[in-house]
Order: C-alpha cells, then sequence, then structure tokens
C-alpha cells in the first residue's frame, strides 16, 4: 500500500448518512442547517438511524422530516412532546426526539414540554432559541429580548407591555423528571463543537432511560433580525448570552458517569 | 359469554380492552372518569400504555403519536374536553391515521353541567375541528350496544384509517345493565405503514402539510373519496314498531332509547307510528330513512337533547314538505315517554290517525 493510497482510504469528514444529500428551504446564515447536521452527525455516530424517530414541530423547521434520513412525524404547534410520548410509549425500545423552535415550545406548547419533563419522559427535545417567528416573518417571540425591535414589537420589546422573555432551560431544569437540561450556541466553532457533544449526550441519555433531556440551542435569524450572517452570529454572542447564559443546567449523576464514560 | 350487570362507562373500557387497545391517553372529565379509572388499572395489568395527560389537547395529540405507530389507541372525554381536542381530530383525519375517541356528552354551552346531552351532534359530526371531512360517529342507546360499537369502532377506525368517535351521555355512562362482554382478541399486527424506525425500509413519513393548492387539492379529494365509500357502506340503524308506520319518531342514543317506550305506548293505543333510532350519526343511515318515508310516512317527529341538531339531517333526506315536529329537550334535560307520546299523540291527531280522547 502506498502513502498515496492510505491517505484517500482515510476518511476525516463526510456528508452524515442521517442527512439527506439536498438543499434546503432555510434562509442564508440560518444555523437550523448547522443543528440538522450535528443532529445527524449524532445519529450517525451513535449508529441509530434505523430506530430513530423524529417529531417536527411547526415553524421554519416543519420540514426538518424531509432533511433527516429518519422515520418522522409532523406534529400539530407546540404539541411535540405530546406527539413524542404517544410514539415513545407504544414503541419504547425507539430513540424519540422532538426539534422544536422558541414559539412552539416556550409559547403555545408551554404545557406540554413542562409535563413530558415532569413525566420523566424518555424524549429528547433539541430547543431552537432564535428569539423570534421565523416563519411567519419576524414577530416577536417568547424568548425576544426587551427592547427587541420585531414585527409585532415595532417599537421593541417593552416588558410592561409585552413581558418578560422566559428562561426555559433554567425552568425545565428545575422540574423533578428531567436528567440532562443545558444551553447552547451555534455562534461560533467553538460553541458548535460544544453543541455536539451535548446533543451527544441528550440521546445518549434516553438511550440509557435516564429521564428527560434537552438541549437549548442559541440560533441566529439574520432574515427575520434585518442583520447579516455574520452580524447576527456577533448579535446572538452580544445580545442572547448575556440574557441567556450558557451551561449546563441539570446533569444528573447517571448522565455524569454516562459522560466520564465517553 | 354470560351476561353481567355493566356500567356503560366501564363496559366500553373493558370492550376497547378487549377489541385490541394498546394504548389509552385521557383527562379526567364527568360523565366518562369510570372509563379512565378503569383503563387506568387495566392497562398497567396488561402492560400496556395509560398515561394521564396533563389537558385533553395533550392527550389526542398523545393518541396522534401512538396512532402513527400502528398501535390501536383510544381517549375519552366529555363536551368540553371534545372541544379542546378539535385541533388534533383534524390532524389527524389529514394524516390518515386510525383512532377511537368515546364522548360523553353533557349539557353546554360552556361549563354547563355534567347531564345528558347530545348537544355535541354538530361538533362531532360536520367536521370534527378546522377543515373538510367527517369523523365516524356511532350513537349506542344501551350499555350493549355501547360494548358492540366499541369492538366495531376499532374495526372501522383501522378499515378506514380515520377517525371513529362513540358518543353517549351521562345516562349510557353510569346506568348499569346487565350485557355480554366478548372475550379477548388478540393484539393485531401493526400495518405497514406504521412508524416505527426506518430499519430495514425506506423512511416513513407521516404528515399533514401539503404545501402547494394542487397538493393539499389532491389529499383532500383522496379523504373525500374514502368518506365516499364510508356514506355508501356503513349507515347503520335500528328500527322498532316500523310495520305499516304513518308516523316516524327518530331519536339517536338515550333520546331514541326513551322515544321507544313513548311509540310503544302510542302503537297500544292503535296509532300507526314507528321509531327510526341512527346507530352511525355520520354517515347518516340517509337510504334506510328515505326508504320508510317512500313506503307511506306521513309525518316525522324528531326527538333530541339539543336543539334540533340532527333534524338538519332527517330535513336533507326527506325534503321541505314532509310535516317535522321537534321534541327537544336542552342543557341536561332528557326527555320523558309520556312528554313524547303527547307529542306524537298532536301529530297522529292532525293527519287524522288517532282520535280527540288518545291521549291517556
Amino acid at each position: 500500500m502506498t502513502l498515496h493510497e492510505d491517505l484517500v482510504r482515510t476518511v476525516v469528514y463526510q456528508h452524515p448518512q442521517a442527512l439527506e444529500a439536498i438543499s434546503t428551504h432555510y434562509c442564508p446564515g440560518c444555523t437550523h442547517g448547522i443543528a440538522h447536521r450535528l443532529i445527524a452527525e449524532v445519529i450517525d455516530e451513535l449508529g441509530i438511524q434505523e430506530q430513530t424517530i423524529l417529531v417536527a414541530p411547526v415553524g421554519c423547521a416543519v420540514f426538518a422530516y424531509d432533511y433527516l434520513a429518519v422515520d418522522g412525524v409532523e406534529a400539530a404547534h407546540g404539541r411535540a412532546p405530546a406527539m413524542a410520548t404517544g410514539i415513545k410509549r407504544s414503541l419504547p425500545d425507539r430513540i424519540v426526539f422532538t426539534y422544536q423552535g422558541d414559539g412552539d415550545l416556550a409559547a403555545i406548547g408551554t404545557a406540554e414540554i413542562i409535563h413530558a419533563a415532569a413525566r420523566g419522559e424518555h424524549i429528547t427535545t433539541i430547543f431552537i432559541n432564535n428569539a423570534i417567528y421565523g416563519m411567519t416573518g419576524g414577530q416577536m417571540a417568547p424568548t425576544s429580548l426587551p427592547d427587541q425591535r420585531t414585527t409585532s414589537s415595532p417599537f421593541g420589546r417593552n416588558p410592561a407591555i409585552a413581558g418578560n422573555p422566559i428562561r426555559m432551560t433554567e425552568l425545565i431544569a428545575a422540574i423533578e423528571g428531567s436528567a440532562y437540561v443545558v444551553r447552547r450556541s451555534l455562534h461560533n466553532v467553538r460553541e458548535i463543537r460544544k453543541a455536539k457533544k451535548a446533543i451527544k449526550t441528550a440521546f445518549r441519555v434516553q438511550q440509557a432511560g435516564l429521564g428527560f433531556a434537552m438541549v437549548e440551542l442559541l440560533s441566529a435569524c439574520p432574515t427575520n433580525w434585518g442583520l447579516s450572517a455574520p452580524d447576527a452570529l456577533k448579535w446572538v454572542e452580544e445580545h442572547m448570552v448575556p440574557y441567556y447564559p450558557l451551561g449546563d443546567y441539570k446533569v444528573l449523576d447517571a448522565v455524569k458517569a454516562l459522560e466520564d464514560r465517553e | 359469554m354470560t351476561v353481567q350487570l355493566l356500567k356503560g362507562n366501564v363496559a366500553i373500557a373493558e370492550a376497547a380492552v378487549r377489541a385490541g387497545l394498546e394504548a389509552y391517553f385521557g383527562y379526567p372529565i364527568t360523565p366518562q372518569t369510570e372509563l379512565l379509572e378503569h383503563l387506568s388499572a387495566r392497562m398497567v395489568e396488561l402492560g400496556r400504555v395509560f398515561v394521564q395527560a396533563e389537558s385533553e389537547v395533550a392527550a389526542i395529540n398523545m393518541v396522534y403519536g401512538a396512532a402513527c405507530t400502528g398501535v390501536r389507541t383510544m381517549t375519552s372525554s366529555s363536551s368540553p374536553g371534545v372541544s379542546l381536542m378539535q385541533e388534533g381530530l383534524s390532524y389527524i383525519a389529514a394524516s390518515e391515521v386510525p383512532c377511537v375517541v368515546v364522548d360523553m356528552m353533557r349539557g353546554g354551552p360552556g361549563l354547563g353541567n355534567i347531564q345528558p346531552s347530545q348537544a355535541d351532534y354538530f361538533q362531532v359530526t360536520r367536521s370534527a375541528g378546522h377543515g373538510d371531512y367527517h369523523p365516524i360517529v356511532l350513537a349506542p342507546a344501551s350499555v350493549q350496544e355501547a360494548i358492540d360499537l366499541t369492538f366495531l369502532a376499532f374495526d372501522l377506525a383501522d378499515q378506514y384509517r380515520h377517525v371513529v368517535l362513540l358518543v353517549g351521555d351521562g345516562l349510557i355512562g353510569q346506568m348499569m345493565e346487565p350485557a355480554e362482554m366478548p372475550e379477548m382478541r388478540p393484539i393485531r399486527p401493526r400495518p405497514d405503514w406504521a412508524i416505527t424506525g426506518a430499519k430495514g425500509r425506506s423512511k416513513h413519513v407521516i404528515t399533514s402539510i401539503n404545501l402547494t393548492a394542487e397538493e393539499n387539492e389532491a389529499a383532500n379529494r383522496r379523504i373525500q373519496a374514502r368518506l365516499a365509500v364510508i356514506r355508501a357502506r356503513e349507515q347503520r340503524s335500528v328500527e322498532h314498531y316500523i310495520e305499516g308506520a304513518k308516523v316516524l319518531v327518530i331519536g339517536f342514543g338515550t333520546s331514541g332509547r326513551v322515544a321507544q317506550s313513548a311509540v310503544k305506548m302510542a302503537r297500544e293505543a292503535g296509532i300507526p307510528v314507528g321509531l327510526f333510532r341512527p346507530v352511525t350519526l355520520w354517515p347518516f343511515p340517509e337510504d334506510r330513512l328515505r326508504a320508510l318515508v317512500d313506503d307511506g310516512v306521513e309525518a316525522i317527529v324528531v326527538v333530541e337533547m339539543n336543539a334540533g341538531q340532527m333534524l338538519e339531517d332527517v330535513r336533507l333526506v326527506v325534503g321541505r314538505e314532509m310535516p317535522i315536529a321537534l321534541h327537544s329537550r336542552l342543557g341536561g334535560a332528557v326527555p320523558l315517554p309520556e312528554d313524547i307520546l303527547e307529542d306524537i299523540v298532536a301529530v297522529a291527531q292532525k293527519l287524522g290517525l288517532a282520535g280527540p280522547e288518545t291521549v291517556r
């Protein structure tokens, strides 16, 4: 074997098998594509493509089932954790995950996510927080920041009128039944690598049957924020991270043991 | 099978178990709670799925998820809870997955009361949520019929991959009657369209979104074509004292059951009256009703525990010329046979079918 042949056979990076080889409908600079790819890489690495079931949300990620090469269903707005509960209880040995935006999870679906966590439902939730309603064209989200201008808070979000942004990760972490609840961000390569590690742990928590797992991913929406793609990433770092601090909010000892074995 | 004294709600729950129910999701609401309570023990004993959900909204979406995996699944509720399920029912119908929903109707609107009512007729027969479809709706009038229709509900749901509603009220649900409970059926295999993880096959997707008008019209046409088949094949009704009837009393469920006593009394008084009791509310048993009307019916008395919702379906079948009297009780009130008899006699007298002294 020549040196050259050896090099050709060493694959260091490739298109994940669990990610369909098609273009997405996401806007330029949107971080949904990164989140999808991280999930697909984790599914490949854990070898769970044939046993994984995706519950897609209503929102920009409504067609996530087109992009991930796994069985999928499309939930009603906010109801993904309830639907995932019905699926997981009926197929307890499959890996079931929801992929939900902030409007879906933190507004219309608040009851469903909280009670799925409280039941310790053995599902994994990937929570995309971009502080805006993307699909409907940039309205105020439950996670929009104070003073953030949106098409339904044109003078900036005034908490006295529009209420306060809600920190779901802190809320879910406080619930008995959640096993692994962390917040990560997709605004730079370092954070993306951390995000992937967290997603992998969240799926492994489900495999081990340890309880409910959720990874919040701070995400960019350049189109509806009215920013360039690089500026949108900077906006995540400078405005979102201070309000939504990154970190581990709930990691059961049993989950730490999983991570140590990694 | 032996005859046992069974309470309606418990009988439906046990019938569901024996029909092969694998996953139940529900939320307590009077007057159906015994159904949920019975299943909270039975399903666990049998190693099947029981979840008490945080709301009817969550319960129907859990049913939706379970239905996508191909198991026999159901929920049960009462009118206000069924209102909350409308969104989920619409998604389930659009996704063409089977499920069974029991609605033990109560007096509305609003919180109303827990007394027997049939005021959900429009809510369940017209669409059950947004969009353009009808669920299959079955209406038992006794505990035995509730058991039998529960088995039928699961079979129809599977056969047509559709939503089937079994509607009763507090009387059917709370009443104890002698009835026979069929033996336990084996769990049927999962259908091949189910979401189970794409092992050894291409991936399955179950969704209700069709982005273009063309795609969504095609999806709607497919649903409508299936509904047309259901409408042609699945109309069901029961008749009593129908021979030579010139006056036809029409009522479903509890109303039909009470009206049967009134018709019996009227027959004993010599009035040529019969009872027509729809068992399927959708599809409404229009073919049989039309045949009866063509066979010499001169007037109709509709008995309902609502303001005359089924009457609209009756009117569509019989045309505008047919005289129809409505005996209607509202808000949880139940009709009495004697009161229905008075209406039958009044109609018969107008037609010259009863003398002025007929009323007892």
